[in-house]
C-alpha cells in the first residue's frame, strides 16, 4: 500500500491561522468529491475555526483517564478504521497521555499515513527540535512538546501561513484567538511585535531549508547516469552553503571565528571551525587554555570546533572540507614567510588547488599582535 | 682549481646551512621560555561600555605588557541549558568585542576576548574567575544597576576575585562609551 500523501501546515506561533487554512483545504478536497474527515480538531473556541468545520465529518474522540482526570484525545483505530482519503489531524506535536498507542500525535498520523490515509496537519514553528532553543532564547518561552525536524522533512508539503506580526498582534486584540482576559498578558509576553517578527524570520528560514532539502533529495533520487544526476551532483556545491572557519589555538583566532559567524548568520548557515593539530604533540599549558577557549566559543555560537591530527593542512582540510560539504573556506592572514619558507606557495593558494572546485577561499586580515600564520 | 672551488662552496653552504638552523633553534628555544601570565580581566554587558573603563584597563595593559580580555558576560535564561548556543547574545557582543579590539590593537595592547555564560552575570564572572587568572579586573561603575552588575555584585567580586579589582565610576559629566557604533 502506498503512503499517503502528507502535506503540514506550519506557522510562526498561534493564531496565525494554520487550523484554519487546514480546514478550508480540507473543504475544498471534499467539494471536488473527496472523502474527507477531521481526525482531531482544537478549535481554541475560535468561531472563525468552527465555522470552518462546520460540514466536515469528525471522527468521535477517545475518552482518555489521566491523572484522574477525563480528557480527549485523538481516536488512532477509529480514524484507521473509519479510512477517509483525506484526514485533518490537527496539532502533529501534541503529546499523547500514557496508555494509547503512541506517546506523540505524529506518531499516530505515521499510522495514519502508512494505511495509504492522506493527511493534513499543523504545527507551530518553535515545536520544532532543533529550534527549540533559540525560539526560546529568543521569547523567552521554552515549549516542551518537541517534534523531531524529520516530521518536517517526511512532509510531502509544508505550507507556510504567513502573517505579518502587526497584523498579528490586531488579531490577538481583536479576540480573534485567547478569550479577552488573557489578551493583555499574551500581548506583554510571548506575543510581543519583536518576537513574532523574530519567530516569522525563523519560519521563513525553516521552509527555505525545507524546499533545499527537498531539492536536493529529488535530485538524488533521479537514476544514475542521466543529466539530472550529474546536475544533482552539483547541487550541494550550488545551494547548500556552508562555512569552515581555519583556526589555531591562539587568540587572534577569536577574530576570524567573529567574522566567520557573521558570515554564516548572514548565510543563515552552519559554521565549523578546524584545528589541524600537529601530529603527537601534546595540548597543555596555554595552548590547553585557548584550546578550551574556542571550544567554548564554538559553543556560545552554536559552531562546531573540530581538532583533526595531521602534519598536512592542506591535505586535512581539504578531507573536511569534502567530508561537510563546505563552500566557504576562512583562513587567518599569514605572517610573511621567512627563508625557505618564502619559496612555498601562499597557504590560500594551496587551499584553493586541494578543494574542489567551486569552494571559496577568504583570507581574514588579522589586527592583533601577530602569531598567526601556517 | 675547479675541485677546490666545489669544495670550498660545499663548505661555505655547510656552514652557511649549520649556523641557519643552529640559530632557528636557539630562537625556538628562546620563543618557548615559559612567559609571565599578565591578564586584564574587562568584564561587561551590554551593548555599550564607559571608554573610561577601556582606556583605563588598556593603560594597565600596555605599562605592564599584560594581555588585555575583555568578556560579554551573559545570562542564560533558566529554561534553557547553560551550555547552549546563545546566538542573540552572541550577536550583541560580537560588535562590541570587535570595538574594544579596535581600540587595544591602535594602542598595541593584545587581546583574547570571551563570552562567558552563566544564569546571572555574576554566575558567568564567577565562571570566568574560575577558569582563567587574573592580576586584574577593571569594572566600570556605569555597567552597574538593572541591567548589568549590581552593587551586591562588585562587594562580592571585591571580596571573592582572587585578583586586584579596580572598580571606576566616572564623573558626573562622563558620559563618553565605547559601543558597536563607536
Amino acid at each position: 500500500m502506498d503512503r499517503g500523501h502528507y502535506k503540514i501546515f506550519l506557522g510562526m506561533a498561534a493564531g496565525v491561522g494554520k487550523t484554519y487554512r487546514m480546514l478550508q483545504e480540507g473543504r475544498a478536497e471534499r467539494e471536488a468529491g473527496r472523502d474527507v474527515a477531521i481526525g482531531y480538531l482544537e478549535p481554541h473556541k475560535r468561531e472563525e475555526t468552527s465555522a470552518q468545520a462546520e460540514g466536515l465529518e469528525v471522527v468521535p474522540r477517545r475518552r482518555v483517564t489521566y491523572r484522574d482526570i477525563e480528557v480527549e484525545e485523538m481516536d488512532l483505530p477509529g480514524v484507521l478504521a473509519r479510512a477517509p482519503e483525506l484526514a485533518l489531524i490537527d496539532e502533529l506535536a501534541h503529546s499523547n497521555p500514557p496508555g494509547l498507542e503512541h506517546g506523540k500525535r505524529y506518531e499516530d498520523i505515521a499510522d495514519v499515513l502508512a494505511a495509504g490515509v492522506d493527511v493534513y496537519s499543523t504545527v507551530n514553528v518553535q515545536h520544532l527540535e532543533s529550534l527549540n532553543d533559540r525560539v526560546a532564547e529568543l521569547t523567552g518561552v521554552r515549549v516542551r512538546e518537541t517534534v523531531p525536524d524529520s516530521v518536517l522533512g517526511s512532509a510531502d508539503e509544508v505550507v507556510l501561513i504567513d502573517l505579518t506580526p502587526e497584523a498579528l498582534v490586531e488579531r490577538l486584540r481583536a479576540g480573534k484567538i485567547y478569550p479577552g482576559e488573557n489578551v493583555a498578558a499574551a500581548l506583554d509576553n510571548f506575543f510581543r511585535v519583536e518576537n513574532l517578527a523574530a519567530l516569522r524570520e525563523v519560519s521563513l528560514r525553516q521552509v527555505a531549508e525545507d524546499v533545499e532539502s527537498k531539492r536536493l533529495t529529488l535530485h538524488l533520487d533521479e537514476p544514475l547516469g542521466t543529466r539530472e544526476e550529474r546536475v544533482a551532483a552539483e547541487v550541494p556545491k550550488a545551494v547548500g552553503e556552508r562555512i569552515l572557519a581555519l583556526v589555531r589555538p591562539q587568540p587572534s583566532s577569536q577574530r576570524l571565528v567573529r567574522r566567520a559567524w557573521r558570515s554564516a548568520q548572514r548565510l543563515g548557515t552552519g559554521l565549523d571551525l578546524l584545528w589541524v593539530k600537529p601530529p603527537g604533540k601534546p595540548i597543555e599549558g596555554k595552548e590547553e587554555r585557548q584550546v578550551t577557549a574556542l571550544r567554548r566559543l564554538a559553543s556560545v555560537l552554536g559552531a562546531t570546533l573540530l581538532i583533526e591530527e595531521h602534519d598536512d593542512v592542506v591535505a586535512a582540510t581539504a578531507r573536511v572540507v569534502r567530508e561537510r560539504g563546505i563552500t566557504y573556506l576562512m583562513v587567518g592572514e599569514s605572517l610573511p614567510l621567512k627563508g625557505f619558507g618564502r619559496l612555498r606557495e601562499p597557504l590560500p593558494q594551496r587551499l584553493m588547488k586541494a578543494t574542489p572546485a567551486g569552494v571559496d577561499v577568504r583570507i581574514v586580515a588579522h589586527r592583533g599582535d601577530g602569531g598567526e600564520g601556517e | 682549481m675547479i675541485e677546490h672551488f666545489l669544495v670550498g662552496l660545499a663548505l661555505l653552504l655547510g656552514l652557511g646551512g649549520g649556523y641557519l638552523i643552529a640559530r632557528s633553534r636557539l630562537h625556538g628555544k628562546r620563543s618557548e621560555r615559559p612567559q609571565e601570565v599578565h591578564q586584564i580581566l574587562l568584564p561587561f554587558t551590554g551593548t555599550e561600555i564607559s571608554r573610561r573603563a577601556v582606556d583605563a584597563a588598556l593603560r594597565l595593559a600596555r605599562a605592564e605588557g599584560a594581555t588585555l580580555m575583555p568578556a560579554y558576560l551573559a545570562a542564560v535564561p533558566k529554561q534553557l541549558p547553560l551550555d547552549c548556543a546563545i546566538s542573540v547574545e552572541a550577536a550583541k557582543a560580537m560588535p562590541m568585542l570587535e570595538a574594544i579590539e579596535q581600540r587595544a590593537t591602535g594602542q598595541g595592547v593584545a587581546v583574547d576576548a570571551r563570552i562567558e555564560r552563566g544564569r546571572s552575570y555574576r554566575h558567568a564572572l564567577r565562571r570566568l574567575l574560575g577558569d582563567e587568572s587574573f592580576d586584574r579586573v577593571v569594572v566600570s561603575a556605569t555597567a552597574t544597576g538593572a541591567a548589568g552588575l549590581s552593587g551586591d555584585d562588585l562587594v562580592w567580586l571585591l571580596e571573592k576575585a582572587p585578583a586586584e579589582v579596580l572598580i571606576l565610576r566616572p564623573g558626573p559629566s562622563d558620559e563618553s562609551r565605547v559601543s558597536a557604533t563607536a
